[in-house]
């Protein structure tokens, strides 16, 4: 412990008081602490212990690197753009605004088998859901099946919090706003045949959103009873609780809401939207070959239909064969 | 009628809190944060939930209200000391003890001998006769001789007589009260006849009365309006140059985040007109009438609520925080406590630690600070031969310690046991009987104005009117002449155990331009001579030309003495013959009864007889200096601190002191001595002072005229880089007060900062303060001012920093100090070890803490970009609320306080670990707590991050990238470290260097405790000694009743025995203003 003041001629204040009295309680501790003596490690900087270090560091790299280089080379991913801004594309039709609902076809070639299971992701660009006044716009409350909360949304909801004097379900920007397409996906046989292939829309969200966070109003009555009293988001074409026939992905829980819902930290994001799931060892997930992507694309309310066709609709597929990658 | 209450409290328990409030809302950082919290409450703009910002706003306005609420019950306390202190007061007749606060103007109070007055008295009457009474000045002017206060000789006539007292009904008319300590003027209207006051008159509250066993007094000011109080000055808030750095600083970051948020409100003005019209849909389904600008200006002020934490709240807080922990490890310090009076260092204000890492200028005290006011007899020198000094075994001359045997002083029973003077040789010379020897101890019995008094023990009791003559006397006696008792005509000694009494036939008295005192006395053999004793420039001009050979021996001895920084005085007497002393005698007679050039005729008699004196031989005493002062004072000025020395003290013994601690040195190229006494004078000197500086200087840089000339508009500060050699500036009182006037002020200064010591004797307290707050005002330096009594309180509170001597019987000084300890010698490591600690901790604390909020915060900014500049933040309100004062301040807080530098390189103990671990343990059980499913059950609104800690935690990429962004981060600043200390070694590496080399070599150098000085012919001559006591002891007007002095008729005739107090009064002021003149000593 090299110390920049040396304290040679300062012994401890002269000798020793003479017992009693409070001269023994004033005297301060002579502990390590009260007298700033305790061990320390003083790093100095040199080649001996400098070099080494970096050494070191270098070659815990060379495996971290290695393993994230050969993951990403084994990840497959094509991207689709089916907004029809291109007058060749086959969705341009869908930007006019009275075409609803719009459904156009889009052909595309896997040059490789994707082996593992397969994620699809659908992608906006330039759609700031990380606006402040979009994020807050919802009611936790209500999604987590509050009923008090169902019936009467936080103020934060504003201004998609009564539609026609009843409460929205489920209230604010961020519902109203959902990503609404559906998207299919169909094998093109050797006899071009239209095979389709099983999307699976659940498993995509988080379990934690799924169970806990996400709730529908308590009871045993049918969804649509529980509901009652509310209306539908503005832009929505039918009420919460017919987004599925599966009860158990229906109302609040719907897992394409759950997610959409979870919002994005930059205004160019991609959600996931189904899993493809790997059948069997046999044969890959999706082999190689020509692919229909089918897209029904909603136009929800003549306003938005403008902004629409500045949105870029991607479709990632995944390969994920090392686990590394998921949402 | 004003009572004798005195405040220095600020608050009552029912202004404390709006007062306070008030106080604390005035500092911008808090009303900063108020306007913050009212903008979070408008909807529109609330970028950030309304606790974020209350709950550290209500923690740092809380701590500081209990904080300053302790500070002010203390000073509560202290007043109440004070003012509940007992006093006995004549109420109805009656001797009754009364508070010090219910005293009253008008009120008469008993005092008793060693107690404090308690107000500003006019003397009355007085145990002693003639209404005399002796007090103790030290608190007021730091001077320890005893002075002389005596009453009107119309009110001393009513002694103690109660009913008489009780009935007193004089009216005092007096001058407003001041600040004055040695000017007071009134007039006493008592029974028709009307009788002038002055300063003579006055006891003063904070003085002690010595040597009196009582006295009544009638109050004329209480309370305020006492010149102690008077004196004291204002409190004032003080601040550090860091909390003004901070201030500036968070100045201009509060204009970088003006410069942020308008950026950004302009970036969202574009942003609503370019892409956000079409996204505006998704979040107002109708609502058309937003226009751009208005959102824009709505961003701005969200924004200014969300980068808020670049200047968070908890700086404050830290920052005090920071500060009472060094303060801690100030009271702590081992190394800062004195066992003897078991007084440790305290740190009385918390808020000035690393002030005390910039000092440039510490302002001393003399007496009590630098010295210890004991003065002992060192050594001395009889007939060419000095006593007093021994040589060890290597042959060094070494000062008597402890080790050596105690001599047993066989003559002498009435020894001291602390008497420390131990020379063989000299006790075998009294033995041996060397009438040289004898003489000269002889002449030390005989020749002072000390008085003696025997205590019911048996002991003999001195009153010193000086210090230096006590030890003088003490000497004596110890060494076998014991002065016994003294009558106006006679002096009884007992030499070697025989009684021997001396005719006192004429004492011719010490002034400021004699520098000497003799007696002439009548040996029971019936031989006349004449002792003298006084400076040896003087002495040596008056000796018999036979001395010469002696008188080089002795001058080269008092050379020696005078270079270890001892007070000196030369010892030599006559033998006279009885006619020409009658003859002599009748010549004086006939001058003291003319009336014209009275005193012109005196001096000359005087002049007359004291020739063709015998050189004994000459005495050092020395007044010792506190232990560690030279040490002390050599490091701080190595380490470029400036030392001023401010004394109430003599001009000689000041310059002594200075000497004896070695600001002062015969290497010095010039001191010069400003003692003028007219304004012209003082300017003159001042010009002269300043010429033979540039002129000494010029001659050095002749090469560089052109080069001068061209900076000429800068020359005053080229100039002061380029003063070389050592220079002192010793100025006076007098001097001191036309100097500070506006026009010479300037002078002075620029005079005072070249020279390496600066020395003010006869300084007012008033002036005291008045010279800290001129070098405060123009050099913009940092000043200490390190005193020890009442009359170092205004200095201490004007000062930057003010350090009390603790451990003493006043306390003014340290209740008005901001540090206290036992010893002068502790500065040093207040300011080398606690200050530069505290400075560069808080410094490092100010970096990291900037560091760490500006990365924090800035992550917003730049999020601005992605989020359509909507205000949006990236962390959750929570981790905003807590990030400062919770998840990162304790890191940054162990370091602040715990962090030791030993050049750049940083100092990690336990501590840091514990809290740096501590914290990140924190911030995940705070995270997995609020990202846990029963939180957000309870709160589903205020917690809705259930499950994200888990999912994203569980992600391996987010490890990588945290373990990538720390290596990344820290490794180019490893790298870049070792290379510049590799490749460009700094100053402190190559101090590191030369450390270890010093390492060996230090040992030789360590126990040389005084390095002697080439002695050149300096005079050590100092004396505190004040004229006029030789006609107080002549008169026989302060004897003790109970031998009255048998008049003679010599005695009639030599004094007019009703004048003896109005001379008194006139050498008194004569001493004053004769000093001014007294510019010999160096010049």
């Amino acid at each position: 412990m090299a110390m920049n003041y040396n304290a040679k001629d300062e012994v401890d204040g002269g000798p020793p008081c003479p017992p009693g009295g409070t001269a023994k309680t004033r005297r301060p501790d002579n502990t390590a602490f009260k007298q700033q003596r305790l061990p320390a490690w003083q790093p100095i900087l040199t080649a001996g212990t400098v070099l080494p270090t970096f050494f070191i560091i270098g070659l815990i790299f060379i495996p971290i690197g290695i393993g994230i280089f050969v993951t990403s080379n084994n990840i497959r991913e094509i991207e689709i753009d089916y907004t029809g801004t291109d007058p060749s594309s086959p969705c341009y039709k869908c930007l006019s605004p009275n075409v609803t609902p719009c459904i156009c076809t889009i052909n595309f070639t896997l040059d490789q088998s994707f082996e593992g299971n397969v994620f699809m992701y659908y992608g906006l660009s330039n759609f700031y859901q990380n606006h402040r006044r979009y994020v807050k716009s919802r009611d936790d409350g209500q999604l987590n099946g509050d009923p008090s909360a169902l019936l009467n949304p936080s103020k934060e909801c504003e201004p998609y919090r009564r539609n026609e004097d009843k409460p929205i379900a489920p209230c604010g920007a961020i519902a109203n706003s959902m990503f609404n397409d559906t998207l299919e996906l169909f094998q093109v046989g050797n006899a071009s045949d239209l095979m389709p292939i099983t999307l699976k829309k659940k498993g995509i969200a988080w379990w934690t959103d799924k169970n806990v966070k996400f709730r529908n109003p308590p009871g045993t009555d049918p969804l649509e009873e529980r509901f009652k009293g509310t209306t539908k988001p503005v832009n929505w074409v039918k009420p919460v609780y017919m987004l599925d026939s599966d009860e158990d992905n229906n109302g609040f829980i719907n897992e394409d809401f759950i997610v959409w819902m979870r919002t994005a930290a930059l205004p160019t994001f991609r959600k996931l939207y189904r899993l493809i799931e790997r059948k069997n060892d046999l044969h890959p997930t999706l082999p190689a070959g020509r692919y229909y992507l089918n897209i029904t694309y909603i136009i929800l309310n003549t306003l938005h239909v403008l902004f629409i066709s500045s949105i870029v609709n991607h479709l990632h597929t995944v390969d994920k064969n090392t686990g590394t990658w998921s949402l | 009628m004003k009572d004798n209450r005195i405040h220095t409290s600020k608050y009552s328990i029912l202004t404390f809190l709006p007062i306070n409030l008030f106080e604390q809302f005035q500092r911008v950082a808090n009303a900063y944060f108020l306007f913050l919290l009212i903008l979070q409450l408008i909807p529109e703009i609330s970028s950030l939930t309304w606790f974020t910002t209350i709950v550290p706003l209500v923690l740092v306005v809380t701590m500081t209200a209990v904080k300053d609420a302790t500070d002010d019950y203390f000073r509560h306390k202290s007043d109440n000391q004070v003012n509940n202190r007992q006093s006995e007061v004549l109420i109805d007749s009656k001797l009754q003890n009364e508070k010090w606060m219910n005293v009253k103007v008008g009120d008469i109070i008993k005092l008793e001998n060693n107690q404090f007055v308690a107000a500003d008295l006019l003397l009355l009457s007085s145990s002693e006769p003639h209404g005399l009474c002796y007090i103790e000045t030290a608190e007021l002017d730091g001077e320890t001789n005893l002075k002389v206060r005596h009453a009107l000789s119309v009110t001393s006539e009513l002694g103690a007589d109660i009913s008489r007292l009780a009935k007193f009904d004089g009216i005092v008319v007096c001058e407003a009260p001041n600040n004055k300590l040695d000017k007071f003027t009134g007039v006493l209207s008592w029974n028709g006849s009307k009788h002038s006051l002055n300063n003579e008159k006055i006891i003063l509250r904070g003085c002690v009365l010595r040597n009196t066993s009582w006295c009544f007094g009638m109050v004329i000011f209480a309370g305020p309006d006492t010149k102690l109080m008077q004196n004291s000055g204002k409190t004032k808030f003080k601040r550090t140059s860091i909390d003004r750095l901070m201030n500036t600083l968070v100045l201009w970051i509060f204009g970088f985040l003006i410069c942020l948020g308008t950026i950004l409100a302009i970036g969202n003005s574009i942003w609503e007109n370019q892409v956000g019209d079409q996204f505006r849909t998704f979040l107002f389904s109708n609502e058309r009438e937003k226009n751009s600008v208005f959102s824009g200006f709505l961003t701005f002020w969200s924004y200014i609520i969300i980068l808020n934490t670049v200047v968070p709240i908890s700086l404050y807080v830290s920052v005090e925080v920071i500060r009472l922990g060094h303060s801690y490890f100030i009271n702590w310090d081992r190394k800062m406590y004195y066992s003897r009076k078991a007084t440790p260092a305290e740190a009385r204000t918390t808020t000035l630690n690393e002030e005390l890492g910039q000092i440039e200028y510490v302002f001393s005290d003399k007496t009590g600070t630098l010295t210890q006011n004991i003065m002992t007899f060192k050594k001395c020198s009889i007939n060419g031969r000095i006593y007093g000094e021994v040589c060890d075994d290597w042959g060094q001359k070494t000062d008597m310690t402890k080790k050596k045997e105690t001599m047993g002083f066989s003559v002498s029973p009435q020894a001291d046991r602390t008497f420390q003077f131990f020379d063989h040789h000299l006790m075998e010379s009294i033995e041996l009987g060397d009438p040289k020897v004898h003489e000269f101890l002889r002449l030390l019995a005989l020749c002072h104005t000390v008085m003696s008094e025997e205590n019911s023990a048996g002991e003999l009791i001195y009153q010193v009117q000086s210090p230096d003559e006590g030890a003088l006397v003490t000497a004596a006696k110890n060494l076998g002449f014991i002065f016994k008792s003294r009558t106006p005509e006679t002096i009884t000694i007992e030499e070697l155990g025989t009684l021997v009494t001396y005719q006192l036939l004429a004492f011719l008295d010490f002034n400021n331009f004699r520098k000497r005192m003799s007696v002439i006395v009548r040996n029971p053999e019936g031989q006349i001579k004449l002792y003298s004793k006084g400076a040896d420039t003087i002495l040596f001009e008056r000796l018999h030309p036979s001395n010469e050979d002696l008188l080089t021996l002795t001058s080269d001895h008092l050379s020696e003495f005078a270079g270890e920084g001892l007070r000196t005085l030369a010892i030599a007497y006559r033998d006279l013959d009885d006619k020409y002393f009658r003859e002599w005698h009748k010549m004086l007679e006939d001058a003291n009864t003319t009336t014209d050039e009275r005193d012109e005729r005196i001096a000359g008699l005087y002049e007359e007889i004291e020739r063709d004196l015998m050189l004994l031989g000459a005495t050092a005493v020395e007044d010792k200096l506190q232990d560690g002062v030279i040490e002390t004072v050599t490091s701080l000025s190595l380490a470029n601190i400036k030392i001023w020395v401010l004394t109430g003290d003599k001009q000689e013994t000041a310059i002594n002191i200075g000497y004896a601690c070695n600001m002062l040195t015969d290497d010095m190229n010039d001191v010069f001595i400003i003692a003028g006494n007219t304004a012209t004078e003082v300017r003159e000197e001042l010009r002269k002072a300043k010429e033979n500086l540039f002129g000494r200087n010029r001659s050095f840089s002749n090469g560089h005229v052109v080069f001068e000339k061209k900076q000429s508009l800068e020359l005053d500060s080229v100039v002061e880089e380029t003063v070389t050699g050592d220079y002192a500036l010793i100025i006076n009182g007098h001097s001191l007060a036309y100097a500070l006037e506006s026009d010479v002020k300037n002078d002075l200064l620029e005079l005072a900062c070249m020279c390496k010591t600066v020395v003010c004797c006869r300084v007012t307290p008033l002036q005291k303060a008045q010279v800290v707050e001129l070098v405060k005002k123009y050099r913009n330096a940092v000043t200490l001012a390190i005193g020890d009594g009442a009359n170092d309180v205004s200095m201490i509170k004007s000062a930057h920093i003010g350090v009390g001597i603790s451990g003493q019987e006043g306390l003014q000084a340290v209740l008005a100090s901001d540090y206290s300890f036992a010893q002068f010698r502790y500065l040093q490591r207040l300011l080398l070890v606690h200050g530069r600690w505290s400075y560069v901790r808080m410094c490092k604390f100010l970096c990291y803490f900037f560091y760490k909020n500006f990365a924090f915060t800035l992550v917003h900014f730049w999020f601005g970009f992605f989020c359509g500049f909507s205000a949006q933040t990236v962390y959750d309100q929570w981790f905003i609320t807590l990030f400062n004062i919770v998840y990162t301040s304790l890191p940054v807080l162990a370091m602040g306080i715990f962090d030791q530098i030993a050049l750049d390189t940083s100092y990690w103990t336990v501590i840091n670990h514990v809290f740096i671990w501590g914290s990140i343990a924190t911030y995940f059980s705070i995270l997995f707590t609020m990202h846990s499913n029963d939180i957000f059950g309870i709160f589903p609104n205020q917690f809705p991050f259930v499950g994200n800690a888990r999912h994203s935690l569980t992600q391996k990429c987010i490890w990588l990238v945290i373990l990538l962004t720390t290596v990344a981060s820290v490794m180019p600043v490893v790298a870049f470290r070792f290379l510049k200390v590799d490749l460009f070694p700094t100053l402190s590496d190559q101090i590191r260097q030369w450390q270890k080399a010093q390492k060996k070599a230090r040992p030789l150098r360590t126990r040389k405790p005084q390095t002697r000085r080439s002695s050149s012919r300096r005079s050590g001559y100092a004396f505190a000694h004040q004229e006029g006591y030789g006609e107080l002891i002549t008169s026989g007007k302060n004897m003790r009743a109970k031998n009255p002095p048998p008049m003679s008729g010599l005695e009639k005739t030599l004094y007019n025995s009703t004048s003896w107090i109005e001379n008194l009064c006139k050498k008194t002021t004569d001493t004053v203003s004769s000093f001014s003149q007294d510019k010999t000593v160096k010049l």
